[in-house]
This record gives structure tokens, sequence and C-alpha cells, in this order.
């Protein structure tokens, strides 16, 4: 859910582009936060806790909490709510602390 | 290794004013900023200041960001590293970095932390389900990223953050059905407050969040009146539907590099947490690590940014720059401050700093 019309502010967004979550195809603008991209879609899972794989959304939205870590491009732990959205990105739901592929 | 002569730590407003006060006196700066942008959380904050001209009054935060922004760099003695987090304080003071995803060393001669705060949570049985956020982070998704939360939002919270997103909610065209607040009276300006009211919105004084309901997100909470002791009382609970509970209960100042680098901390719970004792040259414990802003003490950006003038004005002197005109300019900018926390709701905050000031320790 995007705002379009603010009486304040204005939203300067990048190109549209498409990426990837979970092997869906999913829209959002260049440059933005991947977790806004997913929210704007509709996502509000973003990882499962290590011991009792409870759903987890963002919580701070800034980097300081690490409730929004996810995959990216084969990374873990990559903290969504900062990470700004390339064109193409692969982007999984992460359970646990996450595992680097060795 | 990167080399100055004051490191400021944080491009919020105290950082930023921190940069600019000490530059103007001659120091070499170099402003390490966690994101890709400066002016920390102002970037979200759309109402408008109060206080008087000097502190950028009627002015909206995003406008105060990009005007010091903008002065920060473009002045010729700061170097400004975005992307660039602060990791840890060395003994042999060095601070290492991480910068544009490269590790990185710094030395310096002073430094300033302008490190900011964190949002507080609130626990309560499906307190981290996805849809419970906190205000800040709503405000940075809707004012910054232009998306909204939801299209039911509670907010918990009626000290001025709560209320003000609240109203921030409303404009976005977000329903706001009810604002939960666990002390007897409303925290927020009456300016603010009114303003919600007025719009239709109910703010439950006295009251708490019991529970959230939902599988893979808010859908429901319950929440109660509670007495004195902040018990819930039987027979007062009500549901309420939603699909976002935002949480908007306090910040605690960020202070990991001040207790590493073993400056003298207190707790304090009028300034939100663990603060560090303090000169009144704003010098810690440790000589050439100054503090400003949140990250001393919870309180608004308008002191944060006097704050970083007094802190910048202080580390430059420090070092011998500025020294004509710095009784002067370090007594104009207490009264400032000192105009700032005079009315009733600089009461909280004069109390924690009296507290900090303990008799024979280092003042605050």
């Amino acid at each position: 859910m995007r705002i379009y019309n603010h009486p304040l502010l204005e939203f300067k967004k990048g190109e549209a582009i498409t990426f990837q979550f979970d092997g869906e195809t999913i829209e959002g603008y260049r440059g933005e936060p991947i977790a806004a991209a997913l929210h704007a879609a509709g996502v509000r899972t973003l990882s499962h806790s290590r011991s009792y794989n409870r759903p987890r959304g963002f919580w701070c939205a800034i980097g300081n909490c690490s409730s929004c870590n996810m995959r990216v491009n084969g990374v873990p732990n990559v903290r969504t709510c900062v990470e700004p959205l390339q064109e193409g990105m692969i982007v999984e739901t992460q359970t646990g602390r996450g595992e680097l592929d060795v | 290794m990167y080399n100055t002569e004051i490191l400021v730590i944080g491009g919020g407003p105290a950082g930023l004013k921190a940069s600019l006060s000490a530059a103007e006196k001659g120091a070499l700066v170099t402003l390490v900023e966690r994101d890709g942008h400066l002016g920390g959380q102002l970037v979200k904050q759309t109402h408008m200041f109060f206080g008087s001209k000097a502190q950028y009054a009627s002015e909206r935060g995003f406008n105060i960001a990009t005007k010091l922004g903008g002065q920060v760099a473009a002045h010729p003695r700061i170097n400004v590293l975005k992307n660039a987090t602060a990791l840890g304080y060395y003994e042999d003071g060095v601070v290492s970095l991480e910068v544009e995803k490269r590790f990185e060393t710094i030395s310096f001669r002073a430094m300033i932390m302008a490190t900011g705060a964190q949002e507080n949570t609130l626990l309560f049985p499906n307190c981290e389900l996805p849809g419970i956020y906190g205000a800040g982070a709503v405000q940075t998704l809707m004012n910054v990223h232009g998306v909204v939360p939801g299209r039911r939002v509670a907010m918990v919270g009626a000290g001025n953050i709560g209320v003000i997103v609240s109203y921030q909610l409303l404009q976005a065209g977000v329903q706001v059905p009810a604002i939960i607040e666990a002390l007897p009276e409303i925290g927020a300006y009456h300016v603010h407050a009114s303003k919600v009211r007025r719009m239709g919105v109910p703010i439950y004084t006295s009251h708490t969040v019991l529970t959230a309901h939902g599988r893979e997100r808010v859908e429901k909470i319950t929440y109660a009146q509670i007495d004195q002791n902040r018990q819930p009382l039987p027979g007062t609970e009500r549901e309420l539907e939603v699909d976002v509970l935002c949480i908007a209960v306090g910040l605690t100042p960020l202070t990991e590099i001040l207790f590493q680098a073993g400056c003298r901390m207190d707790y304090i719970p009028e300034l939100g947490g663990h603060v560090p004792l303090r000169s009144d040259t704003f010098e810690t414990s440790v000589p050439g690590i100054f503090i400003a802003g949140d990250a001393g003490g919870i309180e608004e950006a308008s002191a944060a940014m006097v704050e970083g003038s007094i802190a910048g004005l202080c580390a430059a002197a420090k070092l011998g720059y500025g020294l004509d005109a710095y009784p002067g300019a370090l007594a104009a900018a207490r009264r400032e401050l000192d105009a700032l926390r005079n009315g009733p709701a600089g009461k909280h905050i004069r109390s924690g700093l009296e507290k900090l000031a303990a008799p024979g320790e280092v003042k605050g």
C-alpha cells in the first residue's frame, strides 16, 4: 500500500524494477529498502525466529534490531530495512541464524 | 587508516551541529554516518519544531535535515563518511569502521559521540508478531519511503512520538482507532494531542495492551484499564481489530562505544537508561570523548542540536581552536539549552540531569 497523494510530502522514487521473493516476482522501486518494497507488496513475514520458528517482520526500520534479516543473493542476515533494492535481487525468507554457502 | 582531529559519530541533529561548530572554529572533522544520508531521524519528521528561531522553530524536521546536511557536506573542513558504521573503540584510541562494506580504522584527537537512540519494546504475549512495529519505524516507512504500514493502526503511547505519528498516520489516510497510554496523563504537548482528538481518535489513559492475537501477523489486540500498580482491572478488557500495532514507549540511548571506551556510566531512568557522566563541557570521564544528543539522555532534536553545538565548541577548544570567542559562545549556547528545558516539559530532563550530577562527581 503506497501513498500517492500526501499533504506535505512528495516521494521521489527510483525506476520501477522487479526482484524475486521466495520464487515470486515482485515489483519495487530501485534504491528503496527491500523491506519497504516487500511491505508495499503485502509481505509482512521476513524471517522466522531461531528457537520457535515464529514469524518476524521488521521492528525498527533503521538497521538497529536485526528483526528484518533475510537472505539476499545468497547472503544471509542482510538488514533488509536499510539495504537498497536492486533489479533482479533474489530475496528469501530466512529461518534461524542463517547459513553461508561454503 | 584514516586520520582526523575530531571524529563525530552519528550524522543526526546532534552530530551535524557538532561537526559544523567544531569545523567553524578551525578543526578538521570527520563525520561518520551509518546510513546513506545525513540527518538521522530528522528525515522522517514532518511536524514543525518548537523553540526559538535559533532552534529552527516552525520548520519541519526533514527540511532541517536538508539544510544542515547541505552545510556539512559543503564545508571544506568536514569529511563525511556515509554508509559507515563505527564498530568498536580500541584502547590505543582508534575506532574501527565498516565503510561501504570495507573494514577501516580511524585515529583522532577528540571524539564526539552523537549516536542517538533506539526504540524501546514492550513485552506482552505475541509482542513480536509481524505488524507490531516501533513508532519510529512506521514513521520511516511512511514518511521516507511512502508506504503505509496498514489500514488500521492502534498506537501504544501518548507521548509526543505516539501522538505525532498517529497524526501522520491520519494524514496518510490510515485509521487510528485508539491511542493507549499506561500513564494516567497524556505526555504529548497539548497542541499535538488536541489535534488528534479533534480528528476523532480516542486516547485511553491508564490502559495497556494485554495481548496481541494472530498467527502470521497481528489481527486483533486485547487492551484493558490498569490500576496505580499497573495491574489490569478485571472486567475492563476490550478487543480491537487492527492490522498494525505501533509501539511508542520511549527510547534508550545507544551507548555501546561509550561503555567500550570505559566512560563512567550511570543508570538514570529520566534520561532513558545508561548514560555517561559528563563535565560542564560535555566531556565524558575519558578525556577527549565528548557526548551530545540522545546518546547522553533522551530529549528532543532541538536540544540535541544545541548540545551538538556545545560539544563541537568544547572539543575544538580542547585542541586549541576558537579560544578567543570560546567563553562567550559557550555561555550563549548554554543559555539556549536552559531556555529549551525551562518549561514544565523540561522537568523530566532537568531532574535526570540533577541525578547525574551527584555531589563530588563530574557534573551533568
